[in-house]
């Protein structure tokens, strides 16, 4: 549980670290903190422990997540130099909400108690409402920020108001209870508080991972963010919702999967149709990217709805690959739109805006082509896998016709990802060589070595958790 | 762990090209071609004609899901490894004649598109297979696309979607299969041959596979891509894919549904062989209509693999056996043929057969060489064409006679199509545009020598490559049975 503590603690001293006459010690000093945190939750690793009067669980499947999401943080952290450029931002407080979503991102991995879920559901919720906004002075920021808050708020409500039907169903938050409840529900002759609790929970878990029907708000905020905060919106609360959805799943209704089984087959399917056919008709490359989110939702899924044994290895592959991948994809297009506005231009977050661009600068090519072949799941990259293991969980359970779908929306989806491939590669573009920050081009090429290692040697990570 | 090295030395070799510069990056990539034609050479030459997998390596790869990074060498891989080992160094070399820009990325994707086919026609676990059935497709599609012809982007496109689209099929077959070997799941090859299907099974997993490699031969209709991909291609990126790449589905077919889903294939195999037959008679009238060489050559291709794919399909020894041999023979005579084929266009400017005629007269040594790959592409007795297709009509032909009859046509119309391009470029009167067409230079003869050497030696003594894949193949036909 050192994570949370610490990372609480840092938030604060990151704001007293703003009053400092030099702002070049944030960053550092972000980066720092993030890696200590990540550290320190090893501390429980192999071992099962209850923390908090048995609120929250640390095991090795927490842990893994916990690392995934520290992760993606350190990586769009790591990203983010330009804010000391920019004279309106506030760093401070940007990393130090930033720290502080994180703690509400391990504890919805680890939860044992609903109320901690609903904790850290708000804590990371509203983080995330701030951050959208963040870029004040600019429309589309506010605009993507009050449409946040104001279905997130909602969604969230439902949440809450299933816990309360759950909690009246079973008399208990802890979600072992729960599920023991659960289990004798069949002799019950009133289930309905129980369905309608569980069903309400989903409802609004399903919203912050943006699963389809609830993905409408996704286009327009990823949209309107700040570049750097969508990367960490898509990575982060994704990764944390998963995991907390699979908590749900595996623990409190194991016993009745027949009924949201279907339920959530059903929203798998929407998700992967609605998501995939729609970014195929996007002009701009950050809604791509948001659509392209939706579909990842969609694979993260299809593990859930075939819940069994390879389900925990397969999401954590999955969330990992394919948060290297989208930071990696939004750094490079930070960089673009960066240049862009450097030399006069108007920011331009289309595919044009990569016309081009692999002819001046090849690394900066190559990561994103890496960065899209692993999003697309083309082999030898690390999406390969994630899909592969997915797609697994699928066949184990015996359902063929769901992964039939996938495959056909993952075909659906080359053609999208590719789009920017062949801007990069093939068609003529304005854009000179970017110069790039050494620590910046660091993690860029880190990320992209990361991809194809796990694309090449999967092994090296399945079987750990 | 010769095949170990086989896979990984152009994947390194690519590596170090492509962090060189100009000149030296394209001596690089020769050379190592030359050296893993060596290395390929040694196996041909120390491999035991029996149905066991030789030169092995197997690791564990992904440990809980039981799959291994297993590779090997056997009787259906040996002429595919050879083929590959010796065509790369010749597209190589083939391609010196061109200044490509960014030279030192050109090769290494040819060279990576090596280790990628050589990964592909010796894995022994399904899912290795597939990833490199998929990575093939890579460094394929940026040389086609990066240094294609003026309508590249659109055609590349197509095909890259295409083709991976019929291949996310097999994915889930291969899916499918594994999780119905014993537990704990295995993924190596063998292990599916055991498997006890049932019939509706068989028969969604024969398609399934059937679809991937369809597109990827391509049978009729699955050949939309081809022709206009193999023309907007660069000529090395033709070579390779017309050379090598449309083997890997003929293998894949050989490799997996013959002895994966026997009954889907007793049920559904007529089926693919009348659509293949289709293909020879379709591919060689519209070749016979052909008025660019570069295409006619396209649809040439496409006729000959269907009937490799028909032969397979007879279920037969001799079918099998002949597709093997063919596919190597095809390989030799294709890559010939667009050699050619961009040589004239280099001189002539054109490539258009009414614009061309007379070059015979001043070029004696291309003339020759010409007309003995162009002789081995119709199957004339003696040249390496006659082996495979003698024996594919056969398969052919035992399977069932009508089809043997309309699949017979193919010995007609091939020469009419053929002969009829090499009288139209070579024959004839001199048009404005080869009035004065040089011969061969050093270099460009000795792409078309080693070709023309392979024509020969197959055609004479075709045992010493029939003797290998023998005891393979009749293994192999037990599972069938």
């Amino acid at each position: 549980m050192l994570p949370i503590i610490l990372l609480s603690v840092f938030g604060i001293a990151l704001l007293f670290l703003g009053f400092a006459k030099s702002k070049a010690i944030l960053l550092p000093a972000t980066l720092l903190f993030i890696v200590v945190a990540g550290v320190s939750s090893f501390a429980d690793w192999g071992k099962t422990y209850m923390y908090f009067n048995e609120m929250l669980l640390s095991n090795n499947l927490s842990i893994a997540f916990t690392t995934i999401v520290l992760l993606s943080a350190f990586m769009v952290v790591s990203l983010s130099s330009s804010f000391l450029e920019d004279e309106a931002a506030q760093p401070a407080e940007y990393y130090a909400i930033m720290l502080f979503s994180l703690v509400g991102a391990i504890m919805m991995i680890g939860f044992e108690n609903l109320i901690m879920l609903f904790v850290g559901v708000e804590i990371l919720s509203v983080a995330m409402y701030v951050l959208t906004g963040s870029d004040k002075r600019n429309l589309r920021s506010n605009e993507a920020a009050l449409k946040y808050f104001l279905m997130g708020a909602f969604a969230t409500g439902i949440m809450l108001f299933g816990m309360a039907l759950l909690y009246g169903a079973t008399g208990s938050f802890v979600i072992s209870d729960i599920r023991a409840y659960a289990s004798s529900a069949q002799t019950l002759t009133s289930p309905l508080l129980l369905f309608m609790g569980m069903l309400m929970v989903l409802i609004g878990m399903l919203f912050k991972v943006s699963a389809a029907p609830f993905h409408f708000w996704t286009p327009d905020v990823y949209e309107g963010a700040p570049t750097l905060f969508t990367a960490f919106m898509s990575t982060v609360v994704k990764t944390a919702g998963f995991a907390a959805l699979f908590r749900l799943l595996s623990v409190s209704f194991s016993g009745i999967y027949p009924f949201w089984g279907m339920i959530l087959t059903v929203i798998t399917v929407i998700t992967l149709l609605v998501a995939n056919l729609t970014a195929v008709y996007q002009g701009s490359f950050k809604r791509m990217m948001a659509y392209s989110s939706i579909s990842h939702a969609g694979y993260l899924l299809i593990a859930l709805t075939a819940i069994g044994q390879q389900s925990k290895g397969a999401l954590v592959f999955y969330s990992l690959a394919y948060s290297v991948a989208t930071i990696a994809a939004f750094g490079v297009l930070l960089l673009v739109n960066r240049h862009q506005s450097g030399e006069g231009r108007t920011t331009d977050e289309s595919y044009d805006a990569f016309n081009g661009l692999a002819r001046q600068n090849p690394l900066l090519g190559f990561v994103m082509a890496v960065s899209m072949l692993s999003l697309a799941g083309i082999p030898l990259t690390a999406g390969f896998w994630g899909k592969f293991m997915v797609f697994t969980t699928a066949a184990d359970k015996g359902i063929i016709w769901l992964l039939v779908v996938a495959v056909l929306m993952s075909a659906v989806g080359i053609y999208y990802y590719f789009r920017v491939i062949i801007a990069m590669y093939l068609r003529d573009g304005q854009t000179s060589a970017i110069r790039v920050a050494p620590f910046y081009k660091y993690m860029l090429i880190a990320a992209t070595i990361l991809t194809i290692v796990l694309g090449v040697v999967p092994g090296i990570i399945q079987g750990l958790v | 762990m010769l095949t170990l090295l086989l896979i990984l030395f152009p994947a390194l070799a690519a590596t170090v090209t492509l962090l060189l510069k100009g000149d030296t990056a394209k001596r690089v990539a020769i050379t190592a071609a030359m050296l893993e034609l060596v290395l390929a050479a040694w196996i041909f030459g120390r491999f035991t004609p029996d149905a066991q997998s030789q030169f092995g390596f197997d690791y564990p790869w992904i440990g809980a899901l039981g799959i291994r990074f297993s590779g090997g060498i056997d009787g259906i891989s040996i002429l595919l490894v050879l083929l590959t080992g010796l065509l790369v160094p010749l597209i190589c070399l083939s391609a010196f004649r061109q200044n490509y820009s960014r030279p030192n990325s050109f090769y290494a994707l040819i060279l990576f598109m090596q280790a990628a086919l050589m990964g592909v026609f010796t894995a022994r676990d399904a899912f290795l297979f597939y990833l490199f059935f998929e990575a093939a497709l890579i460094p394929i599609y940026f040389l086609a696309a990066i240094w294609g012809g003026a309508n590249r982007v659109p055609v590349t496109f197509k095909f890259f979607i295409y083709t991976i689209f019929g291949s996310l099929f097999m994915l889930v077959a291969l899916v499918y299969l594994y999780y119905q070997t014993p537990v704990p799941h295995s993924s190596a090859i063998t292990d599916f041959y055991n498997l006890n299907l049932t019939p509706s099974a068989q028969g969604w997993v024969f398609w399934a596979f059937f679809i991937a490699f369809a597109i990827k031969m391509p049978v009729f209709p699955f050949h939309t891509w081809q022709p206009d991909t193999y023309v907007e291609s660069p000529t090395p990126a033709t070579m390779l894919l017309a050379g090598i790449m449309l083997k890997m589905g003929v293998y894949g077919v050989i490799r997996f549904i013959l002895p994966i889903v026997p009954e889907g294939v007793d049920t559904w195999g007529m089926t693919a062989a009348i659509l293949s037959v289709i293909g020879i008679v379709y591919g060689s009238i519209i070749a016979i209509r052909q008025r660019d060489m570069k295409r006619l050559i396209a649809y040439s291709s496409f006729a000959h693999v269907g009937l490799m794919s028909a032969g397979v399909f007879s279920q037969t020894a001799y079918g099998v056996q002949g597709a093997l041999i063919q596919m190597l023979a095809h390989g030799i005579n294709v890559v010939g043929l667009f050699f050619v084929a961009e040589l004239i266009f280099d001189r002539a400017k054109t490539r258009q057969l009414d614009q061309l005629g007379g070059i015979t007269r001043t070029t004696p040594k291309l003339t020759a060489l010409f007309m003995i790959i162009m002789l081995g592409s119709v199957a004339l007795p003696l040249t390496n064409g006659f082996v495979g297709e003698f024996l594919l009509l056969k398969g052919v032909f035992d399977y069932n006679n009508y089809l043997g009859a309309f699949a017979g046509l193919t010995i007609i119309l091939g020469a009419v199509y053929m002969l009829r391009m090499f009288q139209k470029t070579m024959f004839g009167q001199p048009s404005a545009n080869t009035q004065s067409f040089a011969d061969l230079t050093g270099s460009e003869a000795w792409v078309l020598i080693p070709l023309v050497i392979f024509v020969f030696w197959m055609g004479l003594y075709p045992a010493s490559f029939l003797k290998l894949t023998e005891p393979a193949v009749t293994n192999l036909l037990q599972y069938v049975k």
